[in-house]
């Protein structure tokens, strides 16, 4: 009396196929479809073509451009390139000083260099290697200008006259051990790694800090993800569950953060929370805080946290506003009816259904707050501070850009493998952006 | 079946209002009894009110004032998880982040039921609407008229007296709509359960109720069987509302033993039944249905002057628009039998009616 | 047309845009109070004397070494003059970025004829850098820290000391010049320190000194930093920029007192972008030669407390442009001022400094 497959569950079994379908001019199917669908796809290619080559030209370039330069090494070997041939047949090992030969090529080389001041910038890049390079090429540049290359014959003596650090053999090791046109050293010092005599080993705990600080970044980074969540969640559903007129402009007061500077904002953060602040003022004034007892609240971690929160909760409260919304109001109702209190309706039915919007919350906020470094500079004193901080200094500070692209580079294969992670437990798919 | 005090009710509304900004009343003053067993309609266009009773009877919107009792208790104060009253939403409501066997398990669950209890139910209860098989299956995988099975299913499977429906066949095709209404009837002959389902569709409520109750307004125009609601309107609300029905205006001149001797407005005299025409010189509105009017006149009947205007041939009838007496819109159902009268387009013509099924309503 | 050449013709047209307004020149400093003298100073005298010429002001000297790279890089540097630091110059000459320059040529010779050259002297620490102002880092301290019972530091080691100057301190977030005033106080003598700095053991030596005081300091990275940190009472005492610390005491009169002890004189100059346009060039050689000259680097110490480059400026340092006080006294340079100083070492933090920053900000994070 009542057929229950739909006629619609019928459509999909369609007689078998045997061989290519054949249109009616005789050419298969296919590539009939393929013909007819070719000029829409060129149309399509042509829309997008100019933002392609926007996004090509001033951001996919530039990066992959950076990221080059966490492995590309090619200045020893075009400052120095006799001296680079010559040092192939030197024995590092041995402890010994490379032969005459070799210090010739090196007078050579340099005599060429110094005309256009690329042994300085040589002596730059070897120091972050070697302390002590960098004022050794540039004192022996401007004495090797009066140097007569035909009539010295002992270069090693010219050479230890000219700056006493020649005669150190670990100069030349440095030289020998960076003269390929490839370095793994920014990875390696990038990972408190170093090459020592019995090849990779880690460098001395007093100056292991990268690891420490990565951690501290993804650990802090999923503290500011969680206060996010917990902050915004019951606002979004506020939101989500107001009349319209009412929440357009509550979620005018959520974006009010972003019409402001950060750095005024972070700014107000610091009167707000220093030992003098509004904040402990308040609470001495209450008596809930001794005046000589005052919290500490800013220039360490908590600082951090809390400026960092405070910015990026609109990012966790407009996709979950978002996914929130499109959520209709009958599902609690169902569960209501169907003997669910008002706890177990939003825990099993409501939140389930919240959890895209949480995702893609959590994603932006967590990678929004890994490569965050004004903020955390600014009141994170230096228990607050992320790897990001040390990439900046190493590109507008100490110009290691080397090290600051390897940097880069292992934030960037970190956060993919969280977002492997992410996928493997959660699933992309459950991202939502509304 | 149908319950006529407070005592042998198992819903009782008993003066409910309900206001949503203190200003206007979308609910007036409404006064209902329903019976243990019976299915209620409640029929009306969108805005009447309707739905919102049934909120309030489900607990989601709380009575302005008023009561509402259920078996005989008053339940304004009691929250909708505690009323053990089944639902079927107009999008079923079905929860996609379960499977459908999770979700018919799912007020089990929150009863506290053992599993082995709890599978025994939601398997009888999946094939009670022919859904066995598809327990397995997230609500997305299944058609729209699947869903609406495991919803009812899931109102169902917790062993409620009361199941409210809230226009569940509003989304599906006309063929599987009326495919299902007959389900939904024979599930609820079966059960003996008590039914109150919200539509706006009249020939779904026709179709399936005991008694409809018609909401207009905030009011209930008429609470009558089908039958009565359609061979006997009360006012011209109901008479207009539910099936197909011819107007004529006119000022009363004079009712004499239930029968009203009115005045078209183009000066012709009628005869109608005085239901709701109030007394001598008030406007009333003549309902007459298509059906009722034969062309021709006839002895004995109320016989007037008709001019054709167009002719569809619907085969079993055809279809009539006449002009009467101001009135361009005014239909009759022309019997496709053998030995009738061919009309013709201009064709003047006489028409008659019995008294009884004219009738006189409200202006 | 090729891609290459579209790229190239589309390059040129925007070079030839700019170029129409030829006689605009970008001079690049620090921004705030120290950018206003340098208008007042310099900028607005020479528009007065050359009205074809207009200066554009940019404030991006704190990144000025990685920009000018980035430019480079680009093959198309904007900037015409740039105000650095001595030791940001030495890297910029290093890595080829900015012009050689040579002072006696180059550069106005002092009024009665003395060369240039002579006359800068020693503060000439690159070949590429134009001295401008010595400046040093140095103490204040707040006057009105009833801990301290009447007392107050006079000496370097009183930063270090916290049972007779407990409070927070305020220290820049870098080894250079807290490793040196470490060791100062960790018993070095003076002129070994930078020997002892040098080596493994002395550089533990000075994180080890620090580190007594580690808890008690808030580390800034902005100049205003410490001012406000002052002002608002975060901290007792704290380091910074001279000029900084005569404003918040003569300007705001902030109950704020300064300690010159072991203060560390720094330069800050001129350097001139290598691979600028002839004509850029001139313009830009046009306006150093008059803006350092003799009487416009005395003119800028009427308006913030640093002190002129060359040695003929000095005696015509006169009364603040508004507070109307003699600027002498307030001078980092200043006999009474100048008993105990450090000159920084640009020699030698050009060789350490990646490796002690690098152990440096390691012993921040522990």
């Amino acid at each position: 009396m009542v057929n229950t497959a739909d006629s619609s569950q019928d459509i999909a079994h369609s007689a078998p196929v045997t061989g290519p379908v054949l249109g009616n001019d005789g050419r298969p199917l296919k590539a009939s479809l393929a013909r007819s669908l070719r000029r829409q796809k060129l149309r399509a290619l042509g829309l997008i073509a100019p933002l392609l080559i926007f996004v090509l030209l001033t951001f996919i370039a530039p990066i992959a451009d950076m990221l080059f330069r966490s492995v590309e090494n090619n200045i020893v070997g075009d400052v120095l390139p006799r001296t680079v041939v010559a040092l192939k047949d030197w024995d590092e090992t041995t402890g010994e000083l490379p032969d005459n030969a070799t210090f010739k090529a090196m007078a050579l080389d340099l005599k060429e260099a110094v005309e256009d001041k690329s042994h300085t910038r040589l002596g730059s890049r070897l120091n972050y290697e070697q302390s002590g390079i960098s004022s050794l090429f540039r004192q022996t540049g401007r004495k090797v200008k009066r140097l007569d290359v035909e009539e010295t014959t002992d270069f090693v003596a010219a050479f230890e006259d000219m700056n006493k650090k020649w005669m150190d053999v670990e100069n030349w090791q440095t030289i020998k051990a960076f003269s390929g046109r490839f370095t793994d050293g920014y990875f390696l010092a990038a990972a408190d790694l170093t090459k020592g005599p019995e090849g990779i080993e880690r460098v001395p705990e007093n100056e292991q800090i990268y690891y420490t600080l990565l951690l501290r970044t993804l650990k802090m980074s999923l503290i500011i993800t969680f206060s996010c969540i917990l902050l915004g969640y019951p606002i979004a559903f506020l939101l989500a569950t107001l009349p319209l007129r009412t929440s357009n402009l509550l979620l005018i007061l959520v974006l009010l953060p972003f019409w402001t500077s950060l750095l005024v904002r972070t700014s107000a953060w610091k009167v707000l929370l220093q030992q003098q602040g509004v904040i402990n003022d308040t609470l001495v004034w209450l008596g809930l805080v001794a005046d000589n007892a005052r919290l500490e609240l800013i220039n360490n971690q908590t600082g951090t946290i809390i400026a960092m929160t405070h910015i990026l909760l609109p990012f966790m409260i407009l996709p979950l506003f978002s996914v929130m919304k499109t959520i209709p109001p009958s599902y609690v109702r169902a569960a209501k009816s169907l003997g669910a209190n008002d706890w177990t309706a939003f825990w099993r039915v409501y939140f389930p259904q919240s959890v895209p919007g949480i995702g893609a919350g959590s994603i932006l906020c967590f990678i929004l707050s890994i490569g965050y470094y004004i903020t955390p500079e600014i009141v994170g004193g230096t228990k607050g501070v992320f790897i990001s901080n040390r990439i900046a200094y190493h590109i507008s500070s100490s110009l290691n850009w080397g090290l600051a692209a390897a940097l880069g580079t292992l934030l960037l294969v970190v956060v993919l493998g969280l977002y492997w992670l992410y996928d493997k437990f959660v699933g992309i798919d459950n991202v939502k952006l509304g | 079946m149908t319950a006529t005090s407070h005592d042998d009710a198992f819903v009782v509304f008993d003066r409910v209002q309900k206001s949503y900004d203190g200003e206007i009343l979308v609910v007036k003053d409404l006064n209902l009894q329903i019976a243990k067993g019976e299915f209620l309609t409640m029929l009306g266009p969108s805005g009447s009110g309707k739905t919102t009773c049934l909120m309030m009877l489900a607990g989601f919107e709380t009575a302005t004032s008023g009561d509402i009792l259920l078996g005989g208790n008053p339940i304004n104060n009691i929250p909708p998880h505690k009323r053990g009253i089944g639902m079927v939403f107009q999008n079923y409501a079905l929860f996609p982040h379960m499977t459908v066997g999770e979700n018919l398990a799912f007020p089990l669950e929150v009863r506290k039921m053992g599993k082995s209890e709890r599978e025994a139910k939601v398997k009888r209860a999946l094939d009670m609407v022919q859904m066995g098989e598809f327990a397995g299956r997230r609500p997305a995988q299944l058609s729209g008229g699947q869903q609406q099975r495991i919803a009812l299913a899931r109102a169902l499977v917790f062993d409620a007296e009361l199941v409210l429906m809230d226009e569940p066949l509003g989304a599906l095709d006309k063929q599987l709509r009326e495919h299902m209404q007959f389900e939904i009837k024979h599930i609820h002959e079966n059960l003996g359960i008590t039914v109150v389902y919200v539509t706006h569709d009249q020939s779904e409520a026709l179709t399936m109720s005991d008694r409809i109750a018609v909401f207009n307004d905030g009011v209930i125009q008429q609470l009558a069987p089908p039958e009565d609601l359609y061979e006997r309107p009360e006012n011209s609300f109901c008479a207009q509302f539910i099936g197909e029905n011819n107007t004529l205006m006119g000022t009363v001149e004079s009712v004499t033993d239930g029968v009203a001797a009115i005045t078209l407005d183009d000066g012709a005299k009628v005869r109608g039944l005085a239901v709701n025409c109030g007394g001598p010189g008030s406007r009333t509105t003549m309902s007459l249905r298509p059906e009722r009017v034969y062309v021709g006149g006839e002895e004995g009947l109320v016989t007037t002057e008709a001019e054709v205007k167009e002719l569809i041939y619907l085969g079993d009838h055809i279809r009539c628009r006449m002009h009467v007496h101001g009135n361009d819109e005014f239909v009759v159902k022309v019997p496709n039998a053998a030995g009738h009268k061919h009309l013709q387009v201009g064709e003047k013509t006489l028409i008659s009616w019995e008294t009884a099924d004219c009738r006189a309503l409200d202006a | 047309m090729n891609m290459k050449s579209i790229i190239l013709s589309t390059a040129a047209g925007v070079v030839a845009a700019s170029a129409a307004g030829a006689k605009d020149m970008t001079i690049v400093s620090w921004g705030g109070a120290y950018s206003a003298s340098q208008d007042a100073a310099y900028h607005q005298p020479y528009m007065k004397a050359n009205p074809d010429v207009n200066i554009i002001n940019d404030e991006s000297s704190a990144e000025a070494v990685a920009k000018l790279r980035a430019m480079a890089e680009a093959g198309n540097t904007t900037w015409d003059v740039v105000d650095v630091v001595a030791s940001d110059a030495i890297r910029l000459c290093d890595e080829g970025l900015a012009m050689e320059i040579d002072a006696d040529t180059m550069l106005a010779d002092a009024p009665d004829g003395t060369k240039a050259s002579e006359d800068f002297g020693d503060l000439l620490v690159s070949e590429c850098f134009i001295p401008q102002i010595v400046y040093s880092t140095t103490f204040a301290y707040r006057t009105d820290v009833d801990a301290w019972g009447g007392k107050e530091p006079s000496n370097i080691c009183d930063v270090f000391d916290l049972e007779a100057f407990p409070g927070k301190r305020s220290l820049e977030k870098r080894p250079i010049n807290n490793m040196e005033w470490a060791l100062l106080c960790d018993g070095v003598a003076k002129d070994e320190v930078y020997d002892v700095l040098g080596t493994e053991e002395g550089q533990q030596q000075a994180l080890a000194k620090l580190d007594t005081i580690k808890d008690e300091v808030i580390w800034w990275s902005a100049g205003a930093d410490t001012p406000q940190l002052l002002a608002d009472g975060e901290v007792v005492m704290g380091s910074t920029y001279n000029g900084r610390l005569f404003s918040l005491i003569e300007e705001q009169k902030q109950p704020v007192k300064m300690m010159w002890d072991a203060q560390v004189f720094d330069l800050d100059g001129w350097i001139i972008p290598a691979n600028l346009s002839e004509e850029r060039k001139q313009a830009a050689l046009d306006y150093i030669m008059f803006a350092t000259d003799t009487q416009r680097l005395a003119d800028q110490a009427k308006y913030i407390s640093y002190g002129p480059a060359r040695a003929s400026s000095a005696p015509l340092v006169g009364k603040h442009a508004e507070l109307g006080i003699d600027m002498a006294p307030h001078m980092p340079t200043d006999p009474e001022n100048a008993k105990n100083t450090f000159l920084y070492n640009y020699e030698f933090w050009a060789d350490y400094r990646d490796d002690i920053d690098a152990k440096f900000q390691a012993w921040l994070a522990q």
